[in-house]
């Protein structure tokens, strides 16, 4: 016996929007997969094969006696990730207060600060650090450089959403009591935003000591360097031992930074 | 009697305790930037020093050179085709390794924190680096740029995948295995419904990271405008590079926004 149920109400405006997406999905996959050129002869081919047993079991083998010279160069890549990490969450606050709908009641300037950190953030780091390697030279200054620009664009607009999140209450009472702008800003917004910012901070420098990890390969200091050189030479055990102390290093610099951002926020 | 009206002092909104700590942190977070920025040679000093280096160098960048745009088309639809592929085949695969690494699904304890292990060693590897080693092994190309890729992806979206999954109702799947479901019933009928969402919109983030990462593939010989970018800096035709980067911003913007309207419609 079937119930009087009433049918279930169809939303039209919402179906038609699937039914393009599916059809847009549908377009892009068969656009990718017969213009895409994998050359499969060359890939299925005793040569790869070959290069399997030549190279893998040196992955597993890596080469301890480097261990002092990338030891030296995994903490350059640290200290240009926290360079890098310290100037841009310095430079982030203006920006991410310009962003910010409820400070800046402007609403052109706030579309200017998104924009600025959009246009930031469109760039890859390693792109960044090939243009900045062509203008200060192949020195890890290039590779701070690129760090920092690369992070203020994610760091201001995460800011920006802290800031946008606060209690404003407290800033109208400091207000109607008297405060001048300067005082809002320390008494009134400050010690409701730092912890997050300090936490975003160093939630960015997590990721840094990752993307500064390569930005060698284009010349811009750290480990970088010597995967190029001994991927160059073909010296794979060199390679597993840098993937090591990458894995090693990242590991422990995500453990500590976890620990401290669980006892901030 | 003035005396006896001791002058009011109000004590400090912190305890010593607190400020001491906090004093101690600001100097080792100060200290270690001033031995970090002094080795890398980028102390403030130093970019003012160099300011008119790079100045002069965005300078040479203009004009732009829009003759050059016809030839970066094919390798940028080669980046995209890049990214399409392998965030597919990536979010494939992923799905059984993030029902591995939820906890509420795998109970088995050694079982899931080897998971975790395996996927936390992933994550560490640098893109770039992944892309180094599978160009070692099946040479130039686009085939190991999107294994790269697909690795890389891997250990994001599951990582994004299985604390969604922990975060999910479990009453439903209860009710599920107590009316007699088996483990795959109960995973297509209670927990696939409740995760789909973010699945999709994850899947689609994931896509945009995986565009901005196979941009510099190529700069170590995996396919992609990449390529294109090393070789015409070391050319010195600097017009032509900000011709390659103003086109790669477009699209990115272009893909965001396409991504964003797809992830409305499907969600």
């Amino acid at each position: 016996m079937k119930a009087n149920i009433p049918s279930k109400p169809i939303d039209r405006k919402k179906i038609t929007k699937r039914v393009i997406s599916i059809i847009v999905i549908a377009a892009i996959y068969i656009w990718t997969f017969t213009s895409v050129n994998i050359k499969w002869d060359t890939i299925f081919s005793m040569r790869t094969i070959e290069n399997f047993d030549r190279i893998i079991p040196k992955f597993f083998n890596p080469a301890f006696e480097e261990t002092p010279t990338i030891l030296e160069m995994m903490l350059e890549t640290v200290f240009i990730a926290y360079t890098g990490s310290f100037t841009a969450a310095i430079i982030a606050i203006p920006l991410s207060f310009l962003c910010a709908s409820n400070i800046v009641k402007n609403k052109f300037l706030n579309t200017i600060g998104m924009w600025i950190l959009g246009a930031v953030r469109a760039f890859p780091e390693i792109i960044l650090a090939i243009i900045f390697v062509a203008a200060v030279g192949p020195n890890p200054f290039a590779g701070v450089l690129a760090i920092s620009i690369g992070s203020t664009g994610m760091l201001g607009k995460l800011y920006s959403e802290v800031i946008e999140s606060i209690d404003m209450n407290i800033i109208e009472s400091l207000e109607s009591s008297g405060a001048n702008k300067l005082q809002i800003l320390f008494y009134g917004i400050f010690p409701q935003v730092l912890p997050e910012f300090l936490s975003y901070a160093i939630y960015r420098f997590e990721i840094d000591v990752r993307a500064s990890s390569v930005l060698g390969v284009v010349g811009a200091g750290g480990i970088g360097t010597l995967i190029t050189f001994a991927y160059l030479n073909r010296n794979w055990e060199e390679v597993g031992m840098i993937l090591l102390a990458i894995i090693v290093v990242v590991t422990i610099i995500d453990q500590i930074s976890g620990y401290i951002r669980k006892r901030l926020v | 009697m003035p005396n006896n009206k001791e002058k009011f002092i109000p004590k400090s909104l912190y305890p010593l305790k607190t400020k001491r700590i906090i004093t101690l942190s600001l100097v080792a977070v100060l200290g270690f930037y001033l031995i970090s920025s002094i080795t890398t040679e980028s102390f403030i000093i130093n970019f003012f020093m160099k300011i008119g280096n790079i100045t002069d160098l965005i300078g040479r960048f203009f004009p732009v050179d829009w003759s050059f745009a016809g030839a970066v088309w094919e390798k940028l639809f080669e980046t995209i085709h890049m990214a399409i592929i392998s965030t597919t085949v990536a979010t494939l695969i992923s799905i059984p390794f993030c029902l591995l690494t939820a906890s509420n699904i795998t109970t088995n304890k050694y079982l899931y924190n080897s998971m975790r292990f395996i996927l936390n060693i992933i994550r560490t590897i640098p893109d770039i680096v992944l892309a180094v080693v599978f160009v070692g092994l099946f040479g130039i190309g686009v085939f190991p740029g999107i294994i790269a890729l697909i690795v890389f992806a891997i250990g994001i979206l599951v990582k994004l995948l299985s604390e969604t999954i922990e975060s999910i109702d479990m009453n439903p799947s209860e009710a599920i295995k107590a009316s007699g479901g088996n483990a795959l019933q109960t995973i297509w009928f209670a927990v696939m419904p409740q995760v789909l969402p973010q699945f999709i919109s994850f899947s689609l983030y994931v896509f945009e990271i995986n565009i901005r990462a196979s941009v510099v593939l190529g700069l170590v010989g995996a396919g992609g405008v990449g390529q294109l970018i090393n070789s015409q800096i070391n050319f010195l035709n600097y017009p032509a590079v900000s011709t390659i980067v103003l086109i790669i911003f477009a699209v990115v913007v272009i893909i965001d926004y396409i991504s964003g309207k797809l992830r409305e419609g499907l969600v």
